[in-house]
């Protein structure tokens, strides 16, 4: 009794021992999303300084609509560099997905749900295709969807024959998440709601399903996770054909967004999405992150941009402060994980 | 020597290759109910990669596999956790960022009751660390406290526990251990020993891979010497001497059949 005693005091005093440096070191530890949005708190009270038009409702409507496609993309993204993956072919499958849509719509004459329900159907295709050269064909991911990028991006320029499909020329249907909903002063739009309600989603179940516990398991040790009898390829095959399940629905709120569906834009959007992972305190090494975090990222890049403009900084700039975010945001990261030994 | 008791696990001339490598090249292995069977032999004799093919991580190229009489074939690791066999491997398999309940429930986690377990899907995370505890608990190492805590911040010793606590809590039949002690200090090396028996009093089979040879000579009932990717010879404690061993495993010295325990010993 004395003894199993003794040696939980022992622990006790081990735990109180850590300095304060040592505690915040733990907290990020456990919640890695915590780093980046104590940036966003800081940013959007230096940038109210920047303009006064900063910190008004309309302003800040509009970084949410102008955050929301990347918000989006990254969802998927998040959950691909949690097994340790990466997709650089994400923004070229919402863009393919998006060409689909508004083609068979108003070229091919379809009803814009049938339109709308091949778009998702080729952007869940195309993960699965992703995933099956990942699980199957045993390729990096990084490989393969290099490889893909190419590939989506030229079939959809040959597929829209370099021509832009424009508002005009779309049912309602497709331009709806574009729609602000009466929020007072708030012009939120339905494709906000639409990424905040798929965030929800996400990290239901990534939190509390078995399936998200394996999500993890996995991108933190992967043959640890197949002698634990987690069948990994099934895993990651979920997690590619789910990503391009919301690739696909990202490509709806990127024609609300900008009233087109046009076949070169997005070229960036690969990218941007693993920035705003990154700094949404997501591990490149996998098994370690938490999806609101690649929100709040892709938020922190909107607010650093829209606020620079504000405050009438260059473009230049801008781009230079995203790239010290993500190294800022790396460097946290490997701090963080010395807590964990 | 009576055979009057049936194996509960053999395995007969298993052959694994990888590549022009022959890792294992026809070895037998027999495992009676209730017997903890020692698997002692030099580096590169195959010792773990017929625990692989036992084990389902690997599937072997040659040979067959018996349970309980019946053949066998595991394509992944979760066929034999289903058909009751555990493995505690030496690189442990736990994942290091995850706490130590959702390690011992990985694979096989538990639902909530109702609909939130059935529609919903989710997980019964305090009925999950509440029993954890108790198997931890039960292992004896009271230095372990906190079920939430994740696994990379345990001491190697600890890390051990928890994957030897996941399978004497959920192995049915047979349990497999890949050098278990490697890591553990002394106090928790005696702990693994005395659960290593425990197990075998709750009529479980344990097969032991081990290096140090105390504690084969401690714990075991036969002893199975590979060397070279087969099986040379099958002694228990009582009929030869730790010196014997090595000499047999290094190849000094060779055995006849008659001077063997092939069959069960109690």
């Amino acid at each position: 009794m004395s003894k199993s005693n003794l040696v939980t005091d022992a622990a006790a005093e081990f735990k109180g021992r850590a300095t304060n440096k040592q505690k915040v070191q733990a907290l990020l530890h456990k919640y890695p999303w915590v780093s980046s949005a104590v940036v966003l708190v800081f940013a959007l009270f230096i940038f109210s300084f920047g303009n006064e038009n900063f910190l008004t409702p309309n302003n800040l409507s509009l970084i949410l609509q102008q955050t929301a496609v990347i918000g989006a993309i990254a969802a998927g993204q998040t959950l691909i560099i949690l097994t340790a993956g990466i997709d650089l072919s994400c923004g070229a499958i919402a863009i393919f997905a998006s060409m689909v849509m508004a083609k068979t719509a108003f070229v091919n004459g379809w009803p814009a749900w049938a339109a709308f329900m091949l778009g998702i159907a080729v952007g869940t295709g195309a993960g699965a295709f992703n995933g099956w050269l990942i699980t199957k064909v045993n390729l990096p991911p990084f490989i393969v969807t290099l490889g893909t990028f190419n590939v989506f991006s030229a079939l959809t320029l040959f597929y829209a024959t370099g021509r832009t499909i424009m508002d005009k020329e779309l049912e309602p249907f497709f331009l709806y998440l574009g729609n602000p909903i009466p929020l007072g002063e708030f012009k939120i739009t339905y494709g906000v709601l639409l990424v905040i309600v798929m965030y929800l989603i996400l990290a239901f179940s990534l939190r509390y399903t078995g399936w998200g516990r394996h999500v993890y398991a996995v991108g933190d040790d992967i043959e640890a996770a197949r002698l634990a009898g987690i069948q990994v390829k099934r895993v990651l095959m979920s997690v590619y054909v789910t990503a391009g399940f919301i690739f696909a629905v990202t490509s709806w709120v990127i024609i609300g967004r900008v009233a087109a569906a046009s076949p070169n834009s997005g070229s960036n959007l690969n990218l941007d999405s693993i920035t705003a992972v990154v700094i949404g305190g997501t591990s490149l090494f996998g098994g370690r992150g938490a999806i609101f975090g690649s929100l709040i990222g892709a938020v922190i890049v909107g607010v650093f941009r829209n606020g620079l403009t504000l405050a009438g900084v260059d473009l230049y700039y801008q781009t230079f402060a995203v790239g010290v975010l993500i190294i800022a945001a790396v460097s946290i990261d490997q701090w963080i994980r010395k807590a964990g030994v | 020597m009576s055979n009057s008791v049936a194996p509960v696990l053999e395995a007969k001339n298993l052959v694994k290759t990888y590549g022009r490598v022959v890792a294992i090249d026809g070895a037998d292995l027999q495992l009676f109910p209730g017997e903890i069977l020692a698997v002692v032999g030099d580096n590169g004799a195959g010792k773990s990669t017929m625990i692989k093919c036992l084990s389902g991580a690997e599937t072997p190229d040659g040979g067959v596999m018996e349970l309980d009489g019946k053949p066998i074939t595991f394509r992944r690791q979760k066929d034999s956790r289903d058909a009751g066999i555990e493995t505690v491997y030496q690189t442990l398999a736990v994942s290091p960022a995850l706490d130590i309940a959702a390690n011992l429930y990985l694979g096989r986690e538990i639902r909530k009751k109702g609909p939130l377990g059935s529609i919903f899907r989710m997980l019964d995370n305090s009925g999950m660390k509440k029993s954890a505890k108790e198997h931890i608990t039960s292992l004896g190492i009271g230095t372990i406290q906190n079920m939430s805590q994740a696994v990379e911040t345990l001491s190697g010793g600890q890390r051990q526990a928890v994957s030897v606590a996941r399978a004497a809590a959920f192995g049915q039949k047979v349990i497999i251990m890949d050098e278990p002690t490697a890591a553990l200090g002394v106090r928790e090396s005696g702990q693994v020993l005395k659960l290593i028996q425990s197990l075998r009093e709750r009529g479980l089979a344990v097969i032991l891979i081990s290096h140090n040879m105390p504690q084969v000579f401690e714990v075991a009932d036969r002893i199975h010497i590979q060397r070279l990717g087969k099986r040379i010879a099958v002694v228990t404690p009582k009929s030869h001497t730790m010196n014997e061993v090595v000499a047999v495993m290094t190849g000094a010295l060779t055995l006849e059949e008659k001077d063997q325990t092939l069959g069960p010993i109690r």
